[in-house]
């Protein structure tokens, strides 16, 4: 998936002339950290002890990785609007989870059924996605991977979708739904 | 809380089961990238589901530890899962192999 | 319990043999990356099993952890390597 290799800081000319609602230094702190926060609880989670040393360790390992990356993790364009965002992702990852669900049974009923052959029909199918932001071509396209069936296999920047689908239920849900609710979810 | 751990260990098994059955009988490696990504993460999703669950029963720290460990697998097999999958499709498609079609359906396009 | 968690690993890995199928006289690389790739996401949840068996969980699941990471990394380096080599077909000749 080659869209997300644009960082975040290459801005268009007329996207940098909006007034931001926070200065730029105040939005530096923010993503700091938000990303010192979120690698200091994998830390917790992967060290498991809470007395002091390994606490110490911990912060100061993370203020380094957090100093560093923290532009690569939380883009500063659309820091405002981040916890809306991060909301409709936590709403976005049940549904996709049920979807996956129901993808997987059906790939399973192909796998056990005993006229394999005949019943599946793989072939590649090519459209073109309205979304425009790499972010959100990347979530939908890792979507796409995710539900048994589809497998994106060219994404480009402009957003033409290539994708091998192994029969023709699993490729009636392209593009539909699931574009909406990705569109949805960065706010398109 | 144990029969619910056990139910998702079993039906995560039975989602293994589908995959290793996938991979033997799909006719060409496109197809069965189909059952060997994802029917294995929806395995592994149920089965780690499940022993986290039974892990946190006796509920101490450390157990709580562990189980937020297994939920950290999930979430790291769910990120990469999809793009080790599409790194061995685009090595297909760059070494020019050539989806199979069902006999009869290929021409259509 | 303990004995249900063995007989659920056993299963496992008879289940792995299927994949190891694969891996071993599939007809292209990509094949036979498939069933590596397939055999370590199976041996990921066996490792936690082990865990469970002996009641030693909290070593386990690092092992598990790093075993995923290993199998990702292991997966995308074999098919960087792959996609340079034109006529994965001629394997055979």
């Amino acid at each position: 998936m080659n869209v997300d290799n644009l960082s975040p800081d290459e801005l268009s000319p007329d996207e940098k002339r909006q007034t931001p609602a926070f200065s730029t230094s105040l939005k530096q702190i923010i993503s700091f950290a938000i990303t010192f926060l979120i690698c200091f609880a994998t830390w917790i989670i992967l060290s498991g002890r809470l007395d002091f040393f390994h606490l110490g360790l911990g912060v100061i390992a993370c203020a380094i990785v957090a100093r560093l990356s923290s532009t690569k993790l939380i883009s500063r364009r659309g820091i405002e609007n981040l916890p809306r965002q991060w909301f409709r992702f936590v709403c976005y990852v049940p549904w996709l989870l049920y979807q996956v669900f129901l993808a997987n049974l059906h790939v399973m009923s192909l796998a056990f059924n005993p006229r394999l052959i005949e019943v599946i029909d793989p072939k590649i199918i090519r459209f073109k996605s309205k979304l425009t932001r790499p972010m959100s071509l990347f979530i939908f396209a890792n979507s796409i991977t995710l539900t048994p069936g589809t497998i994106t296999v060219f994404v480009s920047i402009t957003g033409e979708f290539t994708v091998h689908v192994i029969d023709e239920y699993s490729g009636l849900s392209l593009p539909g739904e699931m574009e909406e609710k990705v569109a949805e979810l960065m706010g398109e | 809380m144990s029969l619910l751990a056990a139910i998702l260990i079993i039906s995560g098994l039975f989602f293994f089961t589908g995959g290793s059955i996938g991979i033997l009988r799909f006719p060409d490696f496109y197809s069965r990238l189909h059952p060997a990504g994802k029917l294995d993460t929806m395995g592994l999703l149920m089965t780690m589901t499940g022993m986290a669950l039974y892990t946190v029963q006796e509920f101490t720290l450390a157990a709580i530890f562990t189980s937020l460990k297994i939920l950290l697998i999930i979430v790291f097999v769910f990120i990469t899962s999809p793009t080790a999958t599409h790194a061995i499709l685009d090595a297909g498609v760059r070494a020019g192999l050539s989806p199979w079609t069902a006999p009869g359906k290929g021409e259509r396009e | 319990m303990e004995s249900f968690f063995l007989y659920g690993a056993i299963y496992l890995s008879l289940i792995m043999i299927l994949s190891l199928y694969r891996a071993v006289f599939g007809p292209t690389v990509l094949d036979r990356m498939i069933g590596v790739n397939a055999i370590g996401s199976k041996t990921t949840a066996l490792l936690v099993l082990i865990g469970l068996i002996y009641q030693r969980v909290e070593m386990f699941v690092d092992i598990a952890l790093a075993y995923a990471c290993l199998n990702f990394i292991a997966v995308l380096a074999a098919s960087r390597y792959f996609q340079k080599r034109k006529g994965l077909y001629d394997e055979h000749h």
